[in-house]
């Protein structure tokens, strides 16, 4: 499968991560070049394989229903670019 | 099928499904250790994985599992043994992550079903699609300042149950009939507040409308509406805009809305080119969930009784009307009070006391059940004097009252007369 | 020579008192400051002052007999691991300034056995890369030279490059690594020393920055297969933090070192005789088959068919986990913000300017195999191809106890080379990637120097949670081998 422009628009904007018009092109090339080396991947033939998920088979654990975490609202908002009292702040988003 | 709206070129109906998100009570946060108490300070319940600090990674909360068992069990449901938890992708400032933990494939509840109750005594059956498990999110606070949006994590990462019905509604009625059940149920399980001014319960309305005997057209979703009277409303005004629509030869788009209560509309909130592209994939923090049976029989084994069957119990064991039954089944704080009562004892006598002066008291000193100055031991004890004809029957309504005044002094005045004669 | 020892010689030293852990977290101290402005090992150096008191609580430990299995040892600690109250960057712009209010558990076992860290070390941008070349820090340069030609500078492998140049120059007794397709495994080759990556679930990933979740492991970097042992003695082990971290009992593993590998199967997969596999890297391993078998080792030819595609199912998988795994870095709650009017503007020009390329472009390449209409061709695919190269292992060790194969397909290569092709980048990863794809662990050992002067090693990949097998088929080629070359660059050397 090959990237065209308006895709790898759309990734980009679905990843959040503001590309310039030139950028996009060159990034389309890289992912391209990747994506044609990936394709050797259609000819596996995988018919009645499961998908694997965890490389071990032991299930999902499961921890008490205690709060043992949270309160450090300070040491927190310490690490945060912008806050605002006790919050943090974004751009003013309409909804 | 008695709601329908009548258009120029003819009859429409309406097909209602309706996405319900529940919070799920616990202790603690579905995959981290903060607390989920309503209403503390901002920022304050949240950890370092709520946060999504670099390196964190989420452990199940057991008790949200069984929260979620008790609830499909007691929606009649199927229960999956073996479920997944998946990443559903976007951004938002609500979403530290960049992704919500929820369960798309597969859920760890399955088909069900509901019965609901309309005013008329029509009793209908609608069927659940699915309930999973997922995080909730932030809260967003535009209101602080001119320009900025404030976030307050201390709900994300609080465990949801998403309950999602068939379209199988046809009425705003049965909407409200279907929210009025799921809480009840939910209540008794004792699974979720259904506290929807809280937020701990909230719906997603996707509706559409058809002529009769057609299939079902394009659905619009009608985003987090908060009480049971909105989703109502919200049903109503968008099965209009949408006829109103078809009739003028326009196509309805298939997008997600908002109800503005204020204005008794639904407007777009997501037209179809910001439609969101989740990239669902199985998280790989997470193995997946896989369930005993023996677990799960042991908590089948320790449900409560459940609204439809107490009610049933009520008519057979203490002869009371179906619709009295209902009544006293509409809460399991009430359904409990008049069991004191009515054990032992004339159940129908005991019924009339409950549902006449101590609902009536009640109501008129903003009491509930549960502060009930009256207690059921003594109703009871109230109504063992008029059964042994102590007292007469009609001197205790009017004591009832003063004995209502003197909230604080929990001795009868009948007794103190019956003693002094 | 304190810069040289090994973590076994130097916790024999400090037991016998034969010099103080001061003495040598300051020697290395020093040799950071001689060495690192020229290979930029680490991103980071401890405060002296902090180092010290580290060291002088470890000497305190000795005199009172309470030292731990890691006690006063100095050691580096890869850039991706949180480390409260001590920067921690991922090698990135987004984090450059980011310092953790916690520890990670693998450092914090650390910490509790006794360690004292110097500092932390380069890596590719968030682990993503195999020539330590994505690094907002800059390259760090491996301290081997070809042979005759002191001015081209090598790439030290990644991505854990500051590790493994690190240890490789005497700037630490051994560091911290992570391994997600071979950035453990690679570097250690490239650098003359020995890498483990263990098997996915022994250390725990809490507070490791996460790059692919379902393969990101951490191991030890270190000068000799014993101190593999010994140091993932001190990182491994249960954490209910972590939902995919195992609870089975950590062996002693230093003690499989030196055990007799007599009457082990040893199998030689078809597959990694790849077309075009350089003469050296070749012999070399032909070498290491003579080696074991002169050791009494059973050596078998075995087939690992799906091997092939175990690059290209890694280049869908990973990407498509960072992709998910790197989008909490929004300039929200930590790390870098470039401010814009609105919300996604915030989102947009923060992660154009806080990612390099090479992370732009696999999370875009991650968001591409996950949207709609894609995911069943790319991501389900790559999903059951990976089932099927989990089973070719399975298989494989039904009749062996360990494959030998190459650790990498040549030696280090220049700064700068490999760099406009991606494909041919990922290339280095391509024995080092299947262990990976299936969890199990693998040892990379150095060997011997190819014809240019360069350190080239040999993988040893044994069963899920069979380290120890893989210790004691790595420490009979370590006695084979006898690799005791050290790099043009060393603390050692010209002081």
């Amino acid at each position: 499968m090959s990237l065209d422009l308006a895709t790898t628009r759309r990734i980009a904007k679905l990843a959040r991560i503001g590309l310039e018009e030139n950028e996009l092109e060159a990034t389309r090339q890289k992912l391209n070049g990747i994506l044609g080396w990936i394709d050797q991947l259609a000819e596996v033939d995988v018919t009645g394989v499961p998908p694997m998920v965890g490389t071990e088979t032991e299930t999902l654990r499961q921890r008490e229903d205690k709060v043992t975490d949270g309160n450090c609202r300070d040491a927190l908002l310490a690490c945060a670019p912008e806050t605002s009292g006790p919050f943090y702040t974004v751009p003013k988003v309409v909804e | 099928m008695s709601y329908t709206i009548e258009g120029r070129t003819g009859t429409w109906e309406i097909v209602v499904g309706l996405e319900v998100h529940a919070q799920i009570i616990s202790h603690s946060k579905l995959f981290s250790g903060a607390a989920t108490t309503f209403g503390s300070d901002p920022n304050t319940q949240v950890s370092l994985v709520d946060a999504a600090f670099p390196g964190m990674l989420p452990v199940l909360n057991h008790e949200c599992v069984a929260q979620a068992i008790r609830t499909g069990l007691g929606l009649k449901a199927q229960i999956n043994l073996h479920s997944r938890f998946d990443r559903k992708n976007y951004f938002y400032a609500d979403l530290p992550q960049g992704y919500q933990i929820s369960q798309f494939e597969h859920p760890i509840v399955g088909k069900g079903a509901i019965s609901i109750e309309l005013q008329n005594g029509d009793v209908r059956e609608i069927g659940i699609t699915r309930l999973h498990i997922e995080q909730d999110a932030g809260k967003l606070l535009h209101d602080q300042d001119p320009t900025k949006s404030f976030v307050d994590l201390n709900r994300s990462g609080v465990a949801l149950m998403e309950i999602v019905s068939e379209p199988d509604i046809r009425e705003p009625e049965e909407a409200g009939a279907y929210l009025r059940k799921l809480r009840q149920i939910l209540r008794y399980l004792g699974t979720c507040d259904g506290n929807m001014e809280e937020g701990s319960m909230r719906a997603d309305v996707n509706v559409s409308v058809r002529k009769a005997g057609e299939d079902f057209r394009t659905r619009c979703e009608i985003k987090n509406v908060n009480s049971i009277r909105f989703v109502m409303q919200a049903i109503e005004v968008e099965a209009a805009r949408q006829v109103e629509i078809w009739e003028n030869g326009g196509e309805v788009d298939q997008e997600t809305r908002l109800f503005d209560p204020g204005r008794g509309e639904t407007r777009t909130m997501r037209s179809k080119e910001d439609a969101h592209d989740y990239r669902y994939f199985p998280d790989p923090d997470l193995l997946p969930l896989v369930l005993e049976q023996a677990w799960v029989d042991e908590l089948a084994a320790n449900l409560p009784e459940l609204p439809d069957d107490k009610r049933a119990r009520f008519q057979a064991e203490y002869g009371i009307a179906f619709y009295d039954a209902g009544v006293l089944v509409a809460e399991q704080a009430v359904a409990d009070y008049y069991e004191a009562v009515a054990r032992g004892r004339d159940g129908k006598l005991a019924a009339t006391w409950v549902m006449g002066e101590l609902f009536a008291a009640l109501n008129r000193t903003s009491n509930t059940i549960e502060t009930s100055p009256v207690s059921a031991a003594a109703l009871g004890k109230m109504l063992d004097l008029i059964a042994d004809k102590t007292i007469n029957a009609k001197l205790p309504r009017k004591s009832l009252k003063t004995w209502w005044k003197r909230a604080k002094a929990p001795r009868p005045l009948w007794k103190r007369r019956a003693c002094a004669r | 020579m304190l810069t040289g020892l090994t973590l076994t010689q130097a916790r024999a030293g400090l037991a016998a008192r034969k010099f103080s852990a001061r003495e040598l977290a300051q020697a290395h101290l020093d040799a950071i400051t001689r060495l690192n402005p020229g290979l930029n090992a680490y991103i980071t150096v401890l405060p002296e002052a902090d180092v010290l008191a580290s060291a002088d609580a470890a000497d305190a430990r000795y005199a009172a007999g309470t030292a731990g299995i890691m006690d006063g040892l100095p050691i580096g600690v890869k850039d991706l691991f949180c480390t409260k109250g001590v920067r921690t960057t991922a090698a990135s712009k987004m984090l450059a300034d980011f310092v953790p209010p916690y520890e990670s558990t693998v450092t914090a076992n650390l910490l509790g056995a006794g360690a004292v860290f110097l500092g932390k070390t380069n890596l590719d941008e968030f682990a993503m890369g195999s020539a330590n070349m994505s690094s907002a820090f800059g390259p760090t340069t491996n301290p081997w030279k070809r042979k005759g030609d002191d001015t081209t500078a090598l790439v030290p492998g990644g991505s854990s490059g500051g590790s493994s140049a690190a240890v490789a120059a005497g700037l630490a007794l051994a560091a911290t690594g992570t391994d997600t397709g071979g950035s453990i495994r690679q570097p250690a080759a490239y650098c003359g020393i020995v890498g483990l990556k263990p098997t996915y679930g022994r250390c725990s990933r809490w507070g490791t920055i996460a790059f692919a979740s379902s393969l990101d492991q951490a191991g030890p970097m270190t000068r000799s297969v014993a101190d593999a042992g010994l140091m993932l003695e001190a990182m491994a082990g249960f954490d209910a933090k972590d939902s995919t971290s195992s609870n089975r009992a950590v062996p002693a593993f230093h003690k499989a070192v030196g055990k007799s590998v007599k009457g082990l199967r040893v199998g030689i997969p078809a597959e990694y005789r790849a077309p075009g596999l350089p003469a050296d890297v070749l012999a070399m391993w032909e070498q290491g088959i003579a080696w074991l078998k002169a050791a009494g080792c059973e050596v078998v030819d075995v087939s690992l068919p799906h091997t092939r595609y175990g690059l290209t199912t890694y280049y869908i998988i990973a990407p498509a986990e960072c992709s998910s795994n790197l989008a909490r870095y929004d300039g929200i709650r930590f790390g870098m913000r470039k401010d814009a009017p609105s919300l996604d503007g915030v989102y947009e020009a923060t992660r154009a300017a806080g990612f390099g390329q090479e992370v732009r472009n696999r999370i875009l390449m991650g968001t591409y195999v996950l949207s709609a209409g894609y995911y069943d061709a790319y991501y389900l695919k790559a999903q059951k191809v990976r089932t099927l190269i989990k089973r070719d292992f399975e298989q494989a060790f039904e009749t062996v106890d360990v494959l030998l194969t190459p650790t990498a397909p040549s030696a280090a290569f220049a700064q700068g080379e490999n760099m406009d092709d991606p494909v041919q980048m990922y290339l280095n990863d391509i024995f080092t990637v299947p262990a990976s794809m299936a969890g199990v662990p693998a040892l990379s050992v150095p060997v011997g120097l190819n014809e240019a002067g360069l350190p080239l090693g040999l993988q040893v990949i044994g069963r899920h949670f069979d380290e120890e097998t893989v210790l004691s088929i790595g420490g009979a080629l370590e006695a084979a081998a006898g690799f005791t070359h050290i790099p043009s660059v060393h603390a050692g050397a010209g002081a």
